[in-house]
């Protein structure tokens, strides 16, 4: 991997493992058979899928092979699980989400509003955490569903989504998670929570892009979002992504194979690389919830610079990160997650995330916290913001432009 | 990842003039850092000529921002102000070989600052003025404010007009939802209802299209033409009548419309124009290399 440079870029899409693609490979040739067909071409990928089905299921420890729904991807499944409650209780007219979560979420619950359902959005603290008083408080026979993330895509900050889960049981209320930064990185054990619905995408975890999964529990009311043909029990039609779904099946056993790595090495290089860089680099800080995230995600705000110019020149050094600034997006706005844990403009666009998986190294993390500090002195160098050494006194005052 | 030009990125791994000028007499500090984009310039101007004799930027920006401004410094050293207050975004885009859509805001912001400075110097107070709004058209890199403002002014009621009159949604048509939405929205606040399937109102009064000569048609044709010359002139192209063979009309598009991606979206526009204004239908095509050789074009 290295000689393609350094990738950090893990909470955006993975590599698929070289194991991964073997093993799905066979399904684009010799094993083209439609599994629905009754001759021996099909019964064979009927076999497969059904394997896989079991290998998602012990990830994600489900009761029942027959709650995993193999979809197109994360956002699907989200769609699907939203759409399903407002359409399986036409008198519930609520939705309770948080602030941060994907736009897979939240452009969707955006139009919902248009179409007349209120939309409660919880919010969170600067650490990015919920309150669960204000949440409790909202839960009512009004509310169709609660979708909550298991894990923020910018920090890797959990929030609390088996708590909140029994909440909302309690109180009558379908609960869904996009889990798809958690899947694959921390222990699932689905049969013993209260979640009805859980989000699922393959590319997060070394399975290749266009696969995902809805777990839906059973009995647990459901509507698809599409009909036609009777693949996934008539819960999602369409003729199966085949090699793609047997992919995701191997993928998912790696996945459990590896838990343990993920959460002490994975977890070792990624706090080395926050250590390397605090140590070095003045005027930065963590973002989220140290004590409460993602083995494998970092998130730095580096102030009084931007992120995109970050990001050009680490890439310049073969280094992959992403940014939460307005102009790595095109938007007018940074990241609508450092907004909400209320992260000072000066710093929310100055804001790099480097998530890893079992690929990087520790000579990796070496590298990275060597190129960084020179990067950062070179931006600051030109930033109106910063003067010599440090930033400038009350910078926000010294250097108040004209909007423009 | 942007799909910078080979300028933008030379200037931004390797910027001239960054840093503040010893002795300057002239600051600019636009942007916003909300937006994450902001710019001091600071010159240094001979009182005596009124020209500029060094020029320094510091930006917190990307790295387009950051190209913007380095490319802004190099333009106007040695300029007279005078001289230095007719540099537009687009020349600065144009010095870097372009910008996309999403970062032409940049261009924008280094024409500011210099103006700020100017202002500065000359002691005037300097004012926005515009403010800038989500980019809702990518083809034409045409904001939300923009597009408000101007359905506001002008009464606009349709998506149509909406592109008559601003180019949004002029091109791939992604942005239509959008539009609708900001029409939606500011119809509304008059009490009134968005009808999608309303037509765009016509500058052209309706009855009969009277019946022209070919010498007639012919002028008419290039009476529409100058029309629309404007507009491509201020994006640095052009179009230039060949021939009329019945209901073809064959042109040559010019300057920085040839060889843009958008030509046939132009063609498209260019046709509606004619089609409105002759009253009857043409079709406009691109002039073959052989009737560009009959005019010597």
């Amino acid at each position: 991997m290295s000689d393609q440079g350094i990738y950090l870029d893990n909470n955006a899409t993975t590599m698929v493992d070289p194991t991964v693609v073997e093993v799905m490979l066979p399904y684009f040739s010799e094993q083209f058979g439609n599994p629905s067909s009754l001759h021996q071409f099909g019964n064979k990928v009927g076999m497969a899928l059904k394997k896989a089905r079991k290998q998602v299921q012990a990830l994600l420890g489900a009761e029942h092979d027959s709650e995993i729904i193999f979809t197109s991807c994360g956002t699907e499944s989200d769609s699907t699980a939203i759409l399903s409650a407002l359409k399986a209780q036409p008198e519930r007219k609520e939705i309770i989400t948080t602030v941060v979560e994907h736009p897979a979420v939240l452009s969707l619950c955006e139009y919902l509003e248009k179409e007349g359902y209120k939309v409660h959005y919880l919010k969170v603290d600067n650490k990015g955490r919920l309150d669960l008083n204000t949440y409790q408080n909202l839960l009512s026979d009004k509310v169709a569903i609660v979708s909550v993330m298991w894990a923020n895509n910018e920090t890797g900050t959990f929030f609390p989504v088996e708590q909140m889960a029994t909440m909302a049981k309690a109180a009558g209320v379908m609960f869904h998670t996009d889990a798809v930064q958690a899947v694959g990185k921390v222990p699932i054990n689905l049969k013993e929570s209260a979640i009805d619905m859980l989000s699922v995408s393959g590319h997060k975890l070394h399975a290749p892009k266009g696969i995902g999964v809805l777990y839906l529990k059973r009995g647990v009311r459901f509507r698809p979002l599409l009909r036609g043909g009777h693949q996934e029990r008539g819960r999602r039609a369409g003729t199966e992504a085949a090699a793609s779904i047997i992919a995701l099946g191997r993928a998912a056993e790696m996945a459990m194979e590896h838990m343990e790595y993920e959460n002490t090495c994975v977890k070792a290089m990624r706090d080395r690389l926050e250590e390397g860089i605090l140590a070095s680099v003045s005027h930065c800080f963590v973002t989220g919830d140290p004590d409460n995230r993602l083995p494998n995600t970092a998130n730095i705000a580096f102030e009084y610079i931007e992120g995109e110019a970050i990001l050009l020149l680490l890439n310049k050094m073969g280094i992959a990160a992403s940014s939460g600034s307005a102009c790595t997006s095109g938007s007018l706005e940074p990241s609508h997650v450092m907004r909400a844990m209320d992260i000072p403009y000066t710093a929310a666009h100055g804001t790099v995330r480097f998530s890893f998986s079992r690929y990087n190294t520790m000579e990796e993390v070496e590298k990275v916290i060597a190129a960084v500090p020179p990067i950062v002195a070179q931006l600051r160098k030109l930033s109106p913001y910063w003067d010599g050494e440090g930033p400038l006194e009350e910078p926000e005052k010294a250097f108040a432009p004209t909007y423009a | 990842m942007w799909d910078y030009s080979d300028k933008v990125k030379e200037h931004f791994f390797s910027p001239k003039n960054a840093g503040a000028v010893d002795g300057a007499n002239a600051i600019g500090d636009v942007g916003s850092i909300s937006c994450g984009d902001a710019l001091r310039l600071t010159l240094k101007v001979n009182p005596d000529t009124e020209t500029i004799e060094d020029a320094g930027f510091q930006t917190f920006g990307c790295g387009s921002a950051i190209a913007s401004s380095s490319v802004l410094t190099e333009i106007i050293k040695g300029m007279s102000l005078d001289d230095a207050l007719k540099v537009t975004n687009q020349d600065i885009a144009d010095e870097l070989d372009g910008l996309p859509p999403e970062k032409m805001h940049c261009s924008v912001m280094g024409r500011e600052a210099l103006q700020a400075a100017v202002a500065n110097y000359r002691g005037e107070e300097w004012s926005d003025d515009h403010e800038e709004g989500a980019l809702v058209c990518k083809c034409f890199a045409v904001d939300a404010v923009l597009i408000e403002d101007t359905i506001r002014a002008n009464g606009l009621k349709t998506v149509e007009e909406v592109t008559n009159y601003t180019k949004a949604g002029g091109g791939c048509s992604s942005c239509h939802e959008g539009i609708e939405e900001i029409l939606e929205m500011v119809l509304a606040e008059a009490g009134e209802d968005f009808d999608p399937t309303a037509a765009a109102a016509t500058a052209t009064p309706a009855g009969e299209p009277v019946k022209l000569s070919p010498f007639q048609r012919m002028k008419k044709i290039e009476a529409i033409l100058d029309e629309i010359r404007p507009q491509l002139q201020r994006d640095h192209g052009d179009v230039e009548l060949i021939d009329v063979d019945g209901k073809n009309i064959f042109v040559k598009m010019t300057g920085a419309c040839s060889g843009c991606q958008m030509a046939s979206a132009t063609l498209d526009g260019i046709q509606t124009r004619l089609v409105e204004g002759l009253g009857e239908f043409v079709k406009v095509v691109p002039a073959s290399a052989a009737q560009l050789a009959a005019v010597g074009a």
